[in-house]
């Protein structure tokens, strides 16, 4: 981590809103396809798989560019418990962006269900059919996305906390636009 | 945090809160947590259970049923209105499902009014369509709501149940009358079943067409008596496929009916006029029938808007409340597998 870094890479936070786009209407997509007969649940289906490879492409880029740009370092004064919480929560984010796309293909492999993306695109399946298999993989799938979408509250939330009442400068490393200057850091 | 000028941060945190709770609250919306009267996969599943509940381990309907393979033969035809490869000129695997429309896999086959048959058509380069079709030449209904409806009622215990559903849904008494008076056969192989649903073909021109489609049987029809078939066993159709296609080869013709413009797409419970263009695209030939617990049709979900390029979905409402009920079917069965031994002693898994 360069100790100099005060914002992400331009890259980093293009990657980051991009896929925080993508990740929150795959929850809303993803509960509402499964709770509708309606024909609407062809093409919220549809997107759900297609969405959810393209943040499997768009975590493997994030994660190589994490490594190639690593990140800001984290206020001084920020108490050791959220300091551990801060790394743990987004070990958690990365292992679940990487799991959601992974669990989603092989329950629908295990199920013998032809995988198709934007529209015509075909992948192949990665485990054999599987009652078994099918029934792990959706479990996971169905209450890891309670977890994930509960994580990425708490993320959002913390990302407030940073920017509305610690000012530390952790919101506007990852800020869209940059906001008003970092203030300096005060003692 | 030297800076002075900032809001309170009760205030920040308040907003904070509002939020997070706004992004679950949206959430759960979303998800139907405050919507009852949703009509979910789960109910519509859960309302085809017997009194007594599931037949666990199996589809939550057309619950009996037997496993076949064969091939489907094009004679390419097809190609003028769809690019699927399926309608090249060729032969492609089957696999695929005789079944009753019930939801007691050991009924007495003479007792179900609806037959079916579930299809699945590979071509060489890995596309699958596969099709759930039934023997009578329309459907009850006109929506996945008034199916389930229907599926209520006839549940329901209060006299006026069904003719409160039939004055809602006066559609349904077409297909009653044709369940009172069309004649039985004694086999699967003596069946026509009927897609039902509308779907849209598009050729390699582009050029878009409704269709609905059915396979005719080459076998002989010799309409049967229902007290007659009751003499014949509790599976005399199981049987007399075995057997049938143990002797020869079953044959099927497919033919594509092409809708014509005004035509009811949208409407599975209405017939289209008998002059509509029909199309022969091919054969479906069943060679080998295997029983369901160990055969290669248990783990295929019928689910019929798995299609190859050049055929999809059209405005009729069906195909995607199926879709969503067949893969709650499916997840609930898969789960319940070790209720449904694959083998006789249920060694296997």
């Amino acid at each position: 981590m360069t100790g100099e870094m005060q914002r992400f890479h331009p890259l980093q936070r293009l990657l980051h809103w991009v896929m925080a786009v993508c990740v929150l209407a795959m929850f809303f997509i993803g509960v509402g396809m499964v709770s509708t007969v309606m024909p609407k649940f062809l093409p919220l289906m549809a997107t759900h798989k297609s969405l959810g490879i393209a943040i499997l492409v768009l975590v493997i880029v994030r994660i190589a560019v994490r490594l190639r740009y690593g990140a800001p370092a984290l206020p001084a004064d920020l108490p050791p418990v959220i300091r551990l919480g801060a790394e743990l929560s987004h070990y958690a984010l990365y292992a679940l962006l990487i799991a959601m796309p992974l669990l989603g293909w092989a329950m629908q492999s295990a199920a013998d269900y032809p995988v198709v993306i934007f529209d015509g695109f075909r992948l192949p399946p990665i485990v054999p059919q599987s009652d078994t298999l099918h029934t792990l993989f959706w479990d996971a799938h169905y209450y890891l996305a309670f977890c994930f979408f509960a994580l990425v509250l708490l993320h959002i939330a913390a990302a407030l906390f940073h920017g509305l009442v610690r000012h530390d400068g952790v919101f506007e490393a990852m800020a869209p636009v940059p906001t008003h200057p970092r203030t300096a850091p005060a003692e | 945090m030297s800076d002075t000028h900032r809001p309170t941060p009760v205030g920040s945190l308040a907003l904070i809160a509002v939020i997070i709770g706004g992004g679950a609250a949206a959430f759960a919306y979303t998800a139907g947590w405050f919507s009852p009267q949703r009509l979910t996969p789960m109910k519509m599943v859960a309302a085809f259970a017997p009194p007594g509940g599931p037949a666990l381990g199996h589809r939550r309907n057309h619950a009996k049923g037997i496993c076949f393979t064969g091939t489907f033969e094009a004679n390419g035809a097809g190609t003028e209105i769809s690019k699927a490869v399926v309608f090249e000129k060729g032969e492609y695997p089957v696999v695929g499902r005789f079944n009753l429309g019930t939801q007691d896999p050991n009924v007495d086959d003479a007792t179900v009014r609806v037959r079916g048959i579930g299809v699945q058509i590979t071509t060489p380069d890995g596309q699958v369509w596969r099709s759930a079709m039934i023997d009578p030449p329309f459907f009850p209904v006109s929506t996945p709501q008034a199916f389930y409806d229907l599926l209520k009622a006839s549940k329901d215990k209060a006299a006026d149940a069904m003719k409160n559903f039939i004055a809602a849904n006066p559609e349904f008494s077409h297909f009653a009358s044709w369940a009172g008076s069309a004649p039985w056969t004694a086999s699967y192989a003596e069946e026509p079943y009927n897609s039902l649903n509308s779907f849209v073909m598009t050729n390699k021109a582009g050029e878009p067409k409704t269709v609905r489609w059915g396979i005719v049987p080459e076998a002989q029809v010799i309409p049967v008596s229902q007290d007659d078939l009751k003499k014949l066993g509790p599976n005399f159709l199981e049987a007399d496929i075995a057997k049938r296609v143990a002797a020869a080869p079953q044959r099927w013709k497919l033919v594509v009916i092409v809708a014509n413009p005004g035509d009811p797409t949208a409407d599975p419970s209405k017939e289209w006029p008998a002059d509509r263009r029909k199309i022969d695209v091919g054969t479906l030939t069943v060679t080998k029938i295997e029983p369901e617990a160990d055969g290669p049709c248990r783990e295929i979900n019928f689910d019929p808007t798995v299609l190859p390029a050049g055929i999809t979905t059209s405005d009729d409402p069906f195909p995607a409340a199926r879709s969503a009920a067949y893969m709650k079917s499916y997840d609930l069965r898969t789960a319940e597998s070790k209720y449904y031994p694959r083998t006789p002693t249920g060694e296997k898994q």
